[in-house]
């Protein structure tokens, strides 16, 4: 009879951890930040129909790192919890902080019980207004939720990221400086990053109830000279 | 409330109204059909679309009844569907401001999932099996009737449908209207209309169609010049929806009764 090997559960969970990571770190980064009159995401993505960013809600957006198809199933998700809860109560009840926390223990729940855990990042942007400052809702892979409100980085390697934002940051930034100041921060000190190569979207007032709107083509150029 | 995931062969896709089926949110066109009172319902009524140059005009009066009662006087029943596309609704308010809400929802919820936006016929279509899951209810007396009206951004026109109750579509190539003052309505347009009307012109046959339609049907609301409230008026165009403002509905009125005045006809 053969005994089943005995694997101590540390060992389990950091197995899965650095599955999860290095599944993550394959994949380009992507930056969120506040700025005078919204938040902007930046992802370093050159595809045009395979989305990173997208809207969930009037004011809420979502983006996503690591696996597309893993991610792109959360959001989905996140569009039907919204749109539901907004049908079966009002559009105001719905809010990201909810919504954040539902991914959260979804994704604890697979990382602990699953064999495999998601090799995703997700974010949880939403408008601040007269009451709430604008959130960034920032959920890493084994359920962990940080909450930022200047800027929130996702994706395998961020160091270099996080330090250019810490240094720059600025509460009155406006769309175009934040936005390049992002760019660059993605790019890196050996890259450089043009308009073709990213995937960019706003949460901002303005567009009427439907907050989220993506900057494209000349909209873009114009913002990144 | 848990995140609503499925397997992949239970996905509902992008459809909303069987989401909220899987999910059991109850409305009132899913859930099954029950005798409804003979009265103490409210009744929407009249409603009109037309053509012109730049997209399509839409309106609606304001007045709901409840039997020979009026039970509103400020209802609203023309209603932005999306950006490029409006509907209005005439029948029993309560399922139709429903269905109005579901309609809605649903598109949004395709554009969010898909990333694109469906195509006017795909919409229209969509509200025609709302009209149709109705049927049931309708049989019991209470129908409900839209009409959807948008721009086509493919073939950059203005198009109109026109429904029954059993959720059956079809195309209207220059205006029409429905509700209890549809017939009159309907008449003051055809009497007006021509191809590639200018938006004034539209608006104002538009405001005169409700104006005769609320002359002759008792259940049909007019200009109500002592509390200020006028019928809805929205166009749709390559820009999109755009509600005509309130005051330039109340001027238009307030010249319609002046030139019939002047002219010596019955106001």
């Amino acid at each position: 009879m053969t005994m089943p090997y005995y694997v101590a559960p540390e060992q389990v969970m950091k197995d899965r951890a650095e599955y999860a990571q290095k599944g993550i770190a394959r994949g380009r980064s992507l930056v969120a930040t506040t700025y005078a009159e919204g938040i902007v995401i930046v992802a370093d993505n050159p595809s045009r129909s395979l989305h990173k960013i997208s809207e969930i809600y009037d004011r809420i957006a979502f983006a996503g790192v690591g696996k597309y198809n893993e991610f792109d199933q959360l959001r989905v998700s996140g569009i039907r919890h919204a749109d539901t809860k907004g049908y079966a109560y009002s559009r105001e009840d719905v809010e990201a902080r909810s919504l954040a926390n539902l991914y959260a223990q979804y994704l604890g729940q697979v990382f602990t019980h699953e064999m495999k855990p998601l090799e995703v990042e997700i974010l949880v942007a939403e408008l601040g207004n007269g009451l709430r400052p604008p959130q960034l809702y920032h959920i890493a892979y084994e359920g962990t939720i940080t909450d930022e409100d200047r800027f929130a980085v996702l994706g395998g390697e961020t160091e270099g990221i996080v330090a250019k934002l810490e240094e720059e940051w600025s509460a009155t930034w406006t769309l175009s400086e934040a936005l390049r100041s992002a760019v660059d921060a993605l790019a890196g000190p050996d890259r450089t990053l043009a308009a073709a190569d990213l995937e960019v979207a706003v949460l901002a007032e303005g567009n009427g109830r439907r907050a989220f709107r993506r900057l494209v083509d000349d909209e873009l150029v114009a913002l990144l000279a | 409330m848990s995140l609503p995931l499925f397997t992949t062969t239970e996905d509902p896709g992008p459809d909303f109204a069987g989401l909220i089926r899987r999910l059991r949110v109850p409305t009132p066109l899913i859930s099954g059909a029950v005798a409804p009172p003979a009265e103490g319902f409210r009744h929407g009524t009249t409603v009109a679309a037309l053509r012109y140059a730049d997209g399509v005009v839409m309106a609606g009066d304001r007045r709901a009844t409840e039997g020979h009662a009026i039970a509103h006087r400020a209802m609203e029943k023309v209603f932005p569907a999306d950006h490029y596309s409006a509907v209005a609704i005439a029948g029993a308010a309560g399922p139709a401001i429903e269905m109005v809400r579901l309609f809605q929802t649903q598109l949004e919820h395709y554009e969010k999932v898909e990333g694109v936006v469906l195509s006017l016929e795909g919409k229209a279509n969509q509200l025609g099996q709302m009209v149709r899951e109705h049927l049931p209810m309708a049989m019991q007396g209470l129908a409900v009737v839209p009409l959807f009206a948008g721009f086509d951004l493919a073939r950059r026109t203005g198009r109109i449908f026109t429904y029954d109750v059993t959720g059956g579509h079809y195309e209207e190539t220059e205006y029409n209207a429905t509700g209890s003052g549809g017939r009159d309505a309907r008449t003051t347009i055809k009497l007006g209309f021509r191809d590639g009307l200018d938006r004034d012109t539209a608006v104002e046959l538009a405001i005169q169609s409700l104006y005769e339609a609320a002359d002759e049907d008792s259940a049909t609301g007019g200009p109500d010049l002592i509390r200020g409230i006028y019928p809805l008026v929205a166009t749709v165009t390559a820009e999109g929806f755009s509600a005509v403002p309130d005051d330039e509905v109340a001027e238009r009125f307030a010249s319609l009764i002046e030139r019939r005045r002047t002219e010596g006809r019955q106001p």
